[in-house]
């Protein structure tokens, strides 16, 4: 229970700190740490307009993402607190709840019938796919590593400690911070602060929803970016503590990737939009190279 | 007769004077100009009703780059003439906006126009059935193309104009544009009304960010009608089009790090645009210059004490501007984005008959600063343009870049001059002169942009006449995008910013 409250949280701090390190390095005040928490509950207090050409299935979405990206949190266990639910072979149902909801946004834009919907669904389908094998090599490493397929015993089981171990850690984060930054849609990949249609990903699937729909799909990003975010601290943090991470480094490791996603957007353009695919690639190239290491580490290392 | 010839220089020509051709004469005469390409480019071509009420007379002003002469001449389409007149466009694509402009707003057709749609969806338009619900669009039957139109109403702070992408998948095939819906009828006003004070503060209205550029050339045109000229006075005017230039290219280049979501150039950039325009103020009271631009002189004299607040702004914001630079031009991420993107060719930039930075930025030589000088640019400050070769993305912020901090070193040159005394006071009472045509080129910071006044045989006016730089320049982004990505245009877009109140006047 503990860990679910504690994606929750880290989901309401987790944007904030994004913000609020984007505005002190670009020299500005900031918005306070929970505008964001206003902006939403001003969207959840309002109605819903449906475009006249839209069904059913695009005023489901909404509530299938949230409900999506809430189940996956229920999977992420946190330092020495195991998840709410966990069984083995739960990271697969991970990864495929993210999926869920991804491709229930994408229908949802495809049922508008508008152009940039349509442009932003074919964006985001591709993406989808040339991440979720990163997505799944980074499983099966830790699976590799492990003998798990759950969350809560991989990271229990973690944490052997030994230097080429604490390597494969620091690259097995490495990749799922880049993996936040695709799936959150943040820069380099996406810019969720641009106004311009014709560059967006993820907002102009979002541009037909208002209000409270709007409202749900904002808060179920923040659960998809706090759950995936929380997963990587899990995976850096074992390395600290022997047998299980203290609860403090997570923390501070899920700030810190806070920090980290709001320097990256500081100091860096966003790619063209041909060259994310090269970007996305590259990020599941390197989850393939860590899953070979540990395999041929795993040859030499007394693994069970 | 031939051409009328004359430089940039404050004078009223009497119409008699110039040379009204058969059409016949005046398409030769034309063709062989604008044949030579790079050389010659037609400035202005608009038709104004005959003084005697028949007919209507068609002035065309061609600017000679290589000798800063500009050539006038007419023709006459008669009160009983019903006969299409070959269209110039056909041969030169640069001559589009002024012809369509013509058919639309006097009904005469011009056979062979390749490009015969509105300019304007203005209220007095000859052809009222069309609407946007009708536009003849260019269609695309491929079932592998698709289509998307932005616009237009636009998210964020734009103005409103259709952009119509023809695409296969992320790729433009083709892109239309479709202005009009600022024509709020400026010339009209202009036109129509007799007080000198309403057309000057109508003149700072043509295109918001060009406030100083077109009220001083709408002075220029009124000073040439009296053949006034003032030294002192035109160097303070070229101060304030340096600050215009300055905090505008300023904004754009931070506009271009947004575009692309580099935060910390946009942060920098905007700042210092607005140290800039804060710096205006301080000199006149507006930040975009307006009421700085009078008539027959001005009501906001350089004293010394701004004249060293004002120096000691823009060296800071000169310096500044030029760390940000070197930051945003040597981050790979932004490179990235700019370089490669957007490329118009030289050639075509001639053929469209781009002006201004546009131009420049493909390797054409063409500022009137430097081809016509006027004003200041004629005495006080010798003018050299900044000409770049690619035509890129990376260019045009390249060159805005450079040509802001060319501008802090020419308000800086001026402001260091011993400051004159006595400078007159505004005078908007002096009545023009009939039967005569003044016109103005000058550089805004979007390039060249021309003014032109005629009178009628009391010294009414007949026409004004408005050219802004978009108005050639829209094609050129049109041209840009073809074959680039579809998510590449917003970045082009800003990379030309040109004005839609402009064009749409």
């Amino acid at each position: 229970m503990i860990s679910f409250l504690f994606v929750l949280t880290a989901a309401v701090f987790l944007t904030g700190i994004i913000n609020r390190t984007r505005a002190l390095l670009s020299g500005r005040k900031g918005v306070r740490l929970f505008q964001h928490l206003y902006n939403v509950r001003l969207l959840l207090s309002k109605g819903a307009v449906y475009s006249p050409v839209t069904g059913a299935l695009f005023r489901a979405v909404p509530a299938v993402c949230l409900a999506a990206s809430v189940t996956a949190a229920l999977l992420v266990p946190m330092g020495p607190y195991p998840a709410l639910l966990h069984f083995e072979g739960d990271m697969v149902a991970f990864a495929y709840l993210l999926a869920l909801s991804r491709a229930a946004l994408i229908l949802g834009a495809l049922d508008t019938g508008s152009s940039f919907e349509g442009m932003g669904a074919s964006r985001e389908a591709l993406y989808g796919a040339l991440i979720e094998p990163g997505l799944f090599f980074f499983f099966g490493t830790l699976a590799l590593m492990t003998g798990h397929t759950s969350f809560t015993s991989v990271f229990g089981a973690l944490g052997a400690g030994t230097p080429e171990m604490v390597v494969v850690t620091v690259l097995l984060a490495y990749i799922l911070v880049k993996v936040v930054l695709v799936e959150g849609g943040r820069i380099p990949v996406d810019d969720p602060r641009t106004h311009l249609e014709l560059t967006m990903v993820h907002e102009v699937m979002e541009l037909d929803y208002g209000g409270v729909d709007l409202g749900l799909l904002t808060v179920g990003s923040w659960i998809k970016t706090a759950s995936l975010a929380t997963v990587a601290a899990g995976t850096i943090a074992s390395v600290f503590g022997q047998g299980g991470a203290s609860a403090l480094t997570v923390c501070a490791l899920v700030a810190a990737v806070g920090v980290i996603v709001g320097t990256v957007e500081s100091f860096r353009a966003r790619n063209r939009l041909n060259r994310n695919a090269t970007y996305i690639v590259t990020v599941s190239a390197l989850a393939l190279f860590a899953f070979l290491l540990v395999y041929v580490l795993s040859l030499n290392l007394n693994i069970e | 007769m031939d051409w009328y010839v004359t430089k940039n220089i404050r004078r009223a020509v009497p119409t008699e004077e110039i040379p009204c051709w058969p059409y016949a004469r005046f398409y030769t005469e034309t063709t062989e100009k604008l044949i030579e390409g790079e050389r010659y480019h037609c400035a202005l071509y608009f038709g104004v009703p005959a003084a005697d009420g028949r007919g209507l007379i068609f002035y065309v002003l061609l600017a000679d780059d290589a000798t800063g002469e500009v050539l006038l001449a007419s023709w006459k389409y008669g009160y009983y003439d019903e006969e299409e007149v070959p269209s110039l466009t056909a041969r030169f694509p640069a001559m589009h906006p002024f012809e369509r402009e013509i058919t639309e707003q006097f009904g005469i057709r011009f056979s062979g126009h390749p490009f015969d749609k509105p300019l304007r969806f203005a209220q007095d338009r000859a052809d009222r059935g069309l609407t946007l619900n009708n536009y003849p669009f260019w269609r695309a039957d491929d079932p592998s193309l698709h289509e998307v139109n932005v616009g237009p109403i636009h998210a964020g702070i734009i103005e409103p104009g259709v952009f119509r992408f023809v695409c296969n998948g992320e790729r433009i095939v083709h892109l239309e544009i479709v202005l009009g819906f600022q024509h709020r009828g400026v010339e009209r006003l202009m036109r129509e009304t007799g007080n000198r004070l309403r057309q000057t503060t109508l003149a700072e209205t043509i295109a918001g960010d060009s406030a100083v550029s077109h009220a001083a050339a709408f002075c220029q045109v009124a000073e040439g009608f009296a053949g006034w000229r003032c030294g002192a006075l035109d160097a303070e005017r070229a101060v304030a089009a340096e600050m215009e230039r300055m905090a505008m290219h300023m904004a754009d280049t931070g506009a271009l790090c947004m575009d692309t979501g580099y935060q910390l150039g946009q942060v920098a950039c905007e700042a210092l645009r607005t140290m800039t325009i804060n710096t205006t103020q301080r000199w006149c009271g507006n930040r975009f210059g307006k009421g700085l631009i009078r008539p027959f002189g001005t009501r906001f004299p350089l004293t010394p004490e701004k004249r060293e607040l004002m120096a000691g702004n823009v060296t800071d914001i000169r310096r500044r501007y030029e760390e940000a630079g070197q930051d945003i031009f040597t981050s790979p991420s932004v490179l990235a984005r700019f370089e490669d993107c957007g490329t118009v060719t030289r050639q075509q930039m001639i053929r469209i008959g781009a002006v201004g930075m546009a131009a420049r930025s493909a390797g054409l030589k063409r500022d009137v600063r430097y081809t016509h000088p006027y004003g200041a640019y004629a005495e006080t400050v010798e003018h050299n343009p900044v000409v770049l070769e690619q035509g890129d993305v990376m260019a045009r912020a390249m060159l805005r870049y450079r040509e802001a901090l060319q501008s802090a070193d020419s308000v800086l040159a001026l402001l260091g001059r011993e400051p004159e005394t006595d400078l007159p006071e505004p005078d908007f009472g002096r009545r023009w002169p009939g039967n005569a045509l003044s016109f103005v080129l000058t550089e805004g910071w979007r390039g060249e942009i021309c003014h032109a006044a005629v009178t009628g045989p009391d010294g009414e006016v007949l026409a004004y006449k408005i050219k802004d730089p978009s108005l050639h320049n829209w094609y050129a982004l049109s041209l840009a995008v073809r074959g680039a990505g579809i998510s590449d245009f917003p970045v082009c877009n800003k990379s030309f910013d040109l004005s839609y109140c402009g064009h749409d006047l």
